[in-house]
């Protein structure tokens, strides 16, 4: 008999406090890496949330989807860093006010 | 995997090769054959075309027309952006020539990065699953911010990549928040067993909340207010080239998977969402249209005016019957050519890497440039929907479709605005015709002649006899309309 494991609401009000919390992390945050940071954070909220769900419905679907996330948010965090690298030769900063070019 | 699925995925496997290969000439001693770059882009391309081509008169062969476990369709609609994709890259890579031998930056890159977007966005528009779908929404969407600070000494585009990155990011992270919600709530990622399950479900908040989160995340990528905000300073920010890329093939791509997924999952969960589109669609419309008019900046205003054409798509997204799906068909093709128009109209006016793209710039083009400002005031009129050009038909359908499903308001603030929106066009016209203008050299190169003229030729040409476009997108329609209960059950 395997170990008892925690419902399904629980994990999904993990991953719910995880995104909001990547979420707030973008919003209040100036500098770049923490942003970065915060949206890796929101990627993980849902794959834990798809993991849940997956084990609920007992389909592998969604652990599927879980990997091809992990694999584009790793993709995404190279992109990032490159844009990152580019703008601290140029500015010499990686605050996301000092970009401030365009007027927006 | 079978040959079957082969078959299937064969225009996206050639192109996905091809854009590789590109990415490794620079390797072999070929970075400084720029030409070169040009034309194996071309011919990548064509070979794209006529693969996805013979594709689809295979397909109608076999009763099936999925493979990949389901989740990849080679339906009429699916084969009608990929074409349209395909020709606005091809169009896209000509407009980029001459631009990019001045600014010294590696082609065979940016070509690569535009082949790797095309596969994105074709993979996603066969999607038939929410998996298939992201991962080419993504693919789509990491080449466009590498694309927009390509000019990568640049601070403007690389704070334009910056902007679109982090906030392309987040939206990526909502959508899938929303899908994961779908997800537990349905209990499958396939559009047609989502729809399936939604019939027979009773509307909960999980429910609701993950499709407006579904929703927010596809306005952030076809810039629908209130997810607009990155839209000009990216397009301002950008290579002209990309943001021509950005506001045609990105933006038809994001109509394309809109229409796809709420006809084909949502469609028994109309009456929840489509108030909620109304509003987001009344505020593109009115938004995008005002905040235009004030622009000096003709990337900025058509920044603007491409937040508020978003608008319009999406009246042929809530009024889920025939017309609206044919609309979104239509008025993607027609917009896209009349957009790609108007871009190398601008790319004619360049002097350096960010010139031309003032309003003061087109003082006087009616004498530099006769012809070019005559094709510049059919691209205008057919974004403000003024017949006979294309422009009337797409808007006709769209509209149409509004009426018939009961947003009657929508239809009218949709028409007024377009009224509006004829203001600042006619702003450009009035630069051209009427102003005096410095005796400024316009750089009217033959790649960019062939564009504008292809442009006009369709624009004109779909605006007088557009049968055989109507026609088109009936039968390209067929398949989702069938699945929707839009119309009744025609063959597969």
């Amino acid at each position: 008999m395997p170990e008892a494991i925690p419902s399904t609401e629980a994990y999904l009000m993990l991953s719910g406090t995880l995104f909001a919390v990547g979420l707030i992390g973008v919003i209040i945050r100036r500098n770049m890496i923490t942003v970065l940071m915060a949206i890796e954070l929101m990627m993980n909220a849902v794959n834990i949330n798809l993991v849940a769900f997956s084990h609920r419905f007992a389909s592998l679907e969604g652990q599927v989807f879980t990997i091809f996330v992990i694999t584009v948010a790793a993709g995404e965090a190279a992109v990032g860093l490159a844009i990152i690298i580019q703008l601290y030769r140029l500015k010499s900063s990686i605050n996301v006010d000092e970009a401030s070019e365009l007027n927006g | 995997m079978t040959w079957n699925d082969v078959v299937f995925l064969l225009p996206e496997i050639i192109i996905s090769i091809g854009a590789s290969l590109l990415l490794l000439a620079p390797v072999v001693g070929w970075r400084q054959r720029e030409t070169s770059a040009k034309w194996s882009m071309l011919i990548l391309l064509g070979i794209t075309a006529l693969t996805v081509i013979g594709c689809s008169y295979w397909v109608q062969e076999i009763p099936q027309s999925r493979s990949l476990a389901g989740m990849f369709a080679l339906d009429g609609f699916a084969i009608f952006f990929k074409l349209i994709f395909i020709t606005a890259i091809a169009m896209i890579t000509l407009l980029s020539d001459d631009f990019l031998r001045e600014s010294r930056y590696s082609v065979w890159e940016y070509y690569s990065l535009l082949g790797f977007a095309l596969c994105g966005m074709m993979f996603m528009v066969s999607g038939m699953s929410l998996i298939s779908i992201y991962i080419g929404l993504e693919l789509m969407s990491l080449s466009s911010y590498i694309l927009a600070g390509f000019f990568k000494n640049e601070e403007k585009s690389t704070e334009a990549a910056m902007k679109y990155f982090v906030l392309g990011a987040v939206s990526s992270g909502i959508l899938l928040y929303g899908i994961s919600l779908i997800y537990g709530v349905c209990g499958s990622l396939n559009l047609l067993d989502i729809g399936r399950a939604l019939s027979t479900i009773i509307t909960n908040d999980a429910l609701m909340f993950g499709v407006m989160l579904l929703g927010a995340g596809l306005c952030f990528k076809m810039a629908a207010v209130p997810f607009h905000v990155w839209t000009p300073d990216v397009y301002e920010g950008a290579p002209t080239p990309i943001t021509a890329f950005l506001s045609t093939a990105s933006k038809a791509a994001a109509f394309s998977i809109f229409a796809r997924i709420f006809y084909l999952a949502l469609h028994d969960f109309q009456l929840d969402w489509s108030n909620v589109l109304a509003t987001i669609s009344a505020l593109s419309m009115v938004l995008g249209n005002l905040a235009a008019i004030t622009q000096d900046n003709v990337k900025r205003m058509l920044a603007y005016s491409s937040i508020a054409h978003a608008g319009y798509a999406l009246l042929g997204i809530i009024s889920l019957n025939s017309l609206g799906l044919r609309g979104v068909l239509i008025y993607s093709l027609v917009y896209v050519f009349a957009n790609l128009g108007i871009w190398a109209t601008v790319l004619m006016l360049r002097r350096h890497e960010y010139g031309g793209e003032r309003v003061d710039d087109f003082e006087g083009l009616s004498r530099r440039a006769p012809f070019w400002a005559f094709a510049m005031v059919i691209f205008l009129l057919s974004l403000g929907g003024i017949p006979p050009t294309a422009g009337f038909i797409g808007k006709y359908f769209l509209f149409a479709a509004a009426i018939q499903a009961g947003f009657g308001w929508l239809a009218i603030l949709a028409v007024l605005m377009s009224a509006v929106s004829m203001f600042y066009y006619l702003r450009l016209v009035v630069a051209m015709y009427l102003r005096e203008g410095r005796e400024a050299d316009v750089a009217i190169t033959r790649p960019l002649q062939i564009v504008a003229a292809t442009c006009l030729i369709i624009t004109l040409l779909l605006g007088i006899y557009p049968t055989p476009l109507i026609n088109q997108a009936t039968e390209s329609s067929r398949w989702i309309g069938a699945r929707a209960a839009i119309i009744p059950h025609a063959g597969r």
